[in-house]
């Protein structure tokens, strides 16, 4: 008896540039929640390199993981993963409560990326007093209230109507046009083609990566 | 993120986890504040048991020796036989040991015996009659609260008279002014001269107060003829405790004409032997005792640690975020502890709530009282029963890896 090793992903080799918007596609399978867990640096690879705003992060263990990726990451989840019995505010302080930032600072940083989703009237709801969207857009504040060097953003869409997904997708837009860069994994060809730049996934290859604006 | 900040954070998240699963929690809990009641109550009991006994044993005095024919204390069967054996002592030996002491302030010797004893229609069974001279005043360190002790004349052959413990009194005059009233010892009549002051001492066994003491001359008349006597022998200066051993060692070696290299045929007593041996005793009994209701704390142990599995797999997803989010290991372990920790802590502190009016019930069958050093040993107990029963579990999170975590429906 013996396990075999799988390989989610083979000989992909990409280089994002600070400030793209990116999109990565694939169907499942295709080895592209691995690509955006290595991205996301939830995970380190079994072989190769990743290399994050200068530092290596395939060398780093469990701490210096977690560490990097409250600096460095800002996940949006497809199902928000807010905490539920912790309000709107309370959300978006988290990652700065890691970060070991003062109480007073982290309130106020909070508030007012809060206020930049347009959710300033809703800070101390729960999520189950906030509508999908809302609690899209508590979950897209508290990405961001660290200032990461990357939004990663796993099927944003994937939970909400049309309507207020393209609310969110107007809010990616818009954070994209300030410099932030985003990556976006999804299957759905429309959100991707909103991005600038779409990465597709097939059997762990890279199938194409294609600038579109 | 510094380790106040930590525990803060790790506080207000598990008061909150606490408040969300309110029925959870408080089953739980109750078993920690069973647990804690009983070790409690149960340490409690033995510093009460303690107290009273040391308190009891205490009233004999510390700078008083005991000259008996045995040991009080036998190590074992032929210990006692021997002591069986040896002659016994005899008055003369008494005045013998007053002649010849240089350290000794004050020697009694001592016959006792229980008796019936009467009081017109009130009976008391198996009274402590003791036959003594005036000395046992002082060696006992007796207080007289009412009339006066024996005189030096009753005791060389006077009139039948007696002083009562304050048990003994009470027991039979209820109340009632016992000076100058006659009581039936057996079958002969005392007028009762004295009432001692109340010593305290061990429950339901009235010890020293249950006691009765007439003149050693009434005592081998009309109780026991030739009665096993005992010595007391006060000390002048407790700090010669030592050298007035060895003294009453030779001077009774001389008395007994015991010839030069065989051994003691009599004992000499002290209260530390008694100490020692309870101490001993209380020992065992308080570990035997504390093991069995500590078994119920560590099954309010193996409670918490099995709900903080269910809240640990429960919250999952919660671990997950968090750790994608920026938690250490250690943030996350931390989390679990503090949760485990904060149970077993309020536990503790409404077992304490609830073992406090219990030690007061306590107190009325013997000398008890929540101290606390009890109090802080029962807080830090439970604190460790919540750190060690939610260690696991909690380093089982801290291990997640968040991808699986994340996953986790």
């Amino acid at each position: 008896m013996g396990t075999e090793t799988v390989h989610a992903l083979r000989e992909v080799s990409l280089e994002i540039a600070k400030g793209e918007y990116v999109a990565i596609m694939g169907p499942s399978g295709s080895g592209k929640s691995t690509l955006m867990n290595l991205l996301g640096c939830l995970d380190s690879p079994s072989g190769g390199s990743y290399e994050l705003n200068g530092n290596r992060v395939s060398e780093m263990n469990d701490n210096q993981l977690a560490e990097i990726r409250n600096r460095e990451i800002g996940f949006i989840f497809q199902t928000f993963n807010l905490l539920p019995r912790s309000d709107a505010l309370r959300n978006v302080e988290l990652p700065l409560v890691y970060a070991g930032v003062a109480p007073s600072q982290r309130r106020k940083a909070a508030l007012d990326t809060l206020a930049s989703v347009g959710l300033a009237e809703r800070v101390h709801h729960k999520p189950n007093e906030l509508s999908g969207g809302q609690r899209q857009r508590v979950a897209v504040a508290r990405a961001l209230v660290n200032r990461p060097s990357i939004l990663l953003a796993d099927e944003p869409t994937g939970n909400l109507d049309s309507k207020t997904g393209a609310e969110i997708m107007a809010l990616f837009e818009n954070l994209a046009n300030q410099g932030n860069t985003i990556i976006v994994v999804t299957h759905e060809e429309a959100i991707a083609r909103q991005s600038r730049r779409i990465i597709r996934i097939r059997d762990g290859l890279i199938a194409s990566d294609e600038r579109i604006r | 993120m510094n380790l106040f900040t930590e525990l803060r954070e790790g506080l207000s998240i598990s008061w909150s986890a606490i408040r969300a699963n309110k029925l959870r929690s408080a089953l739980t809990t109750l078993g920690i504040v069973i647990g804690i009641v009983t070790v409690t109550l149960m340490g409690t009991a033995i510093q009460g048991l303690n107290s009273s006994f040391v308190q009891s044993v205490s009233s004999i005095g510390a700078d008083v020796l005991f000259v008996d024919r045995r040991n009080w204390i036998n190590q074992s069967a032929q210990d006692w036989i021997r002591g069986q054996k040896r002659p016994p002592l005899t008055l003369a030996m008494a005045d013998g040991l007053a002649r010849q002491l240089t350290m000794a302030s004050a020697i009694a010797p001592v016959a006792d015996d229980n008796a019936d004893v009467k009081y017109k229609k009130r009976r008391s069974s198996g009274v402590n009659i003791i036959g003594t001279t005036e000395n046992y005043e002082i060696t006992m360190g007796l207080t007289v609260e009412t009339g006066r002790f024996l005189t030096a004349g009753e005791c060389s052959g006077g009139r039948p008279v007696c002083v009562l413990g304050a048990m003994a009194a009470t027991n039979l005059f209820q109340g009632e002014s016992p000076l100058g009233e006659k009581i039936l010892i057996g079958q002969h009549q005392f007028e009762v001269v004295g009432v001692l002051e109340k010593l305290g001492g061990m429950a339901g066994n009235g010890g020293v107060d249950d006691q009765i003491i007439i003149p050693l001359p009434q005592f081998t008349q009309n109780l026991d003829h030739n009665p096993d006597y005992e010595m007391q022998i006060k000390i002048s200066h407790v700090e010669q405790m030592e050298d007035a051993v060895e003294e009453v060692r030779v001077v009774m070696r001389r008395l007994r004409q015991l010839p030069p290299g065989t051994p003691d045929n009599f004992a000499i007593n002290q209260q530390d032997q008694f100490l020692k041996l309870f101490h001993q005793l209380a020992g065992t009994i308080g570990g035997v005792g504390l093991f069995i209701t500590g078994l119920s704390l560590f099954v309010g142990g193996i409670g918490i640690m099995n709900i903080m599995f269910v809240s640990v797999a429960e919250r999952t997803r919660e671990i997950g975020v968090r750790k994608a989010i920026g938690a250490k290991r250690r943030t996350i372990l931390l989390q679990f502890l503090i949760e485990a920790a904060s149970i077993c802590l309020l536990g503790g502190l409404i077992a304490l709530a609830i073992a406090w009016p219990a030690t007061l019930l306590l107190n009325k069958v013997m000398p008890s009282s929540l101290s606390l050093g009890i109090v802080g040993v029962a807080l830090l107990v439970s604190l460790v029963t919540g750190v060690l029963s939610g260690f696991f579990p909690a380093w089982r999170a801290a291990r997640m890896n968040p991808v699986d975590a994340l996953r986790n429906e």
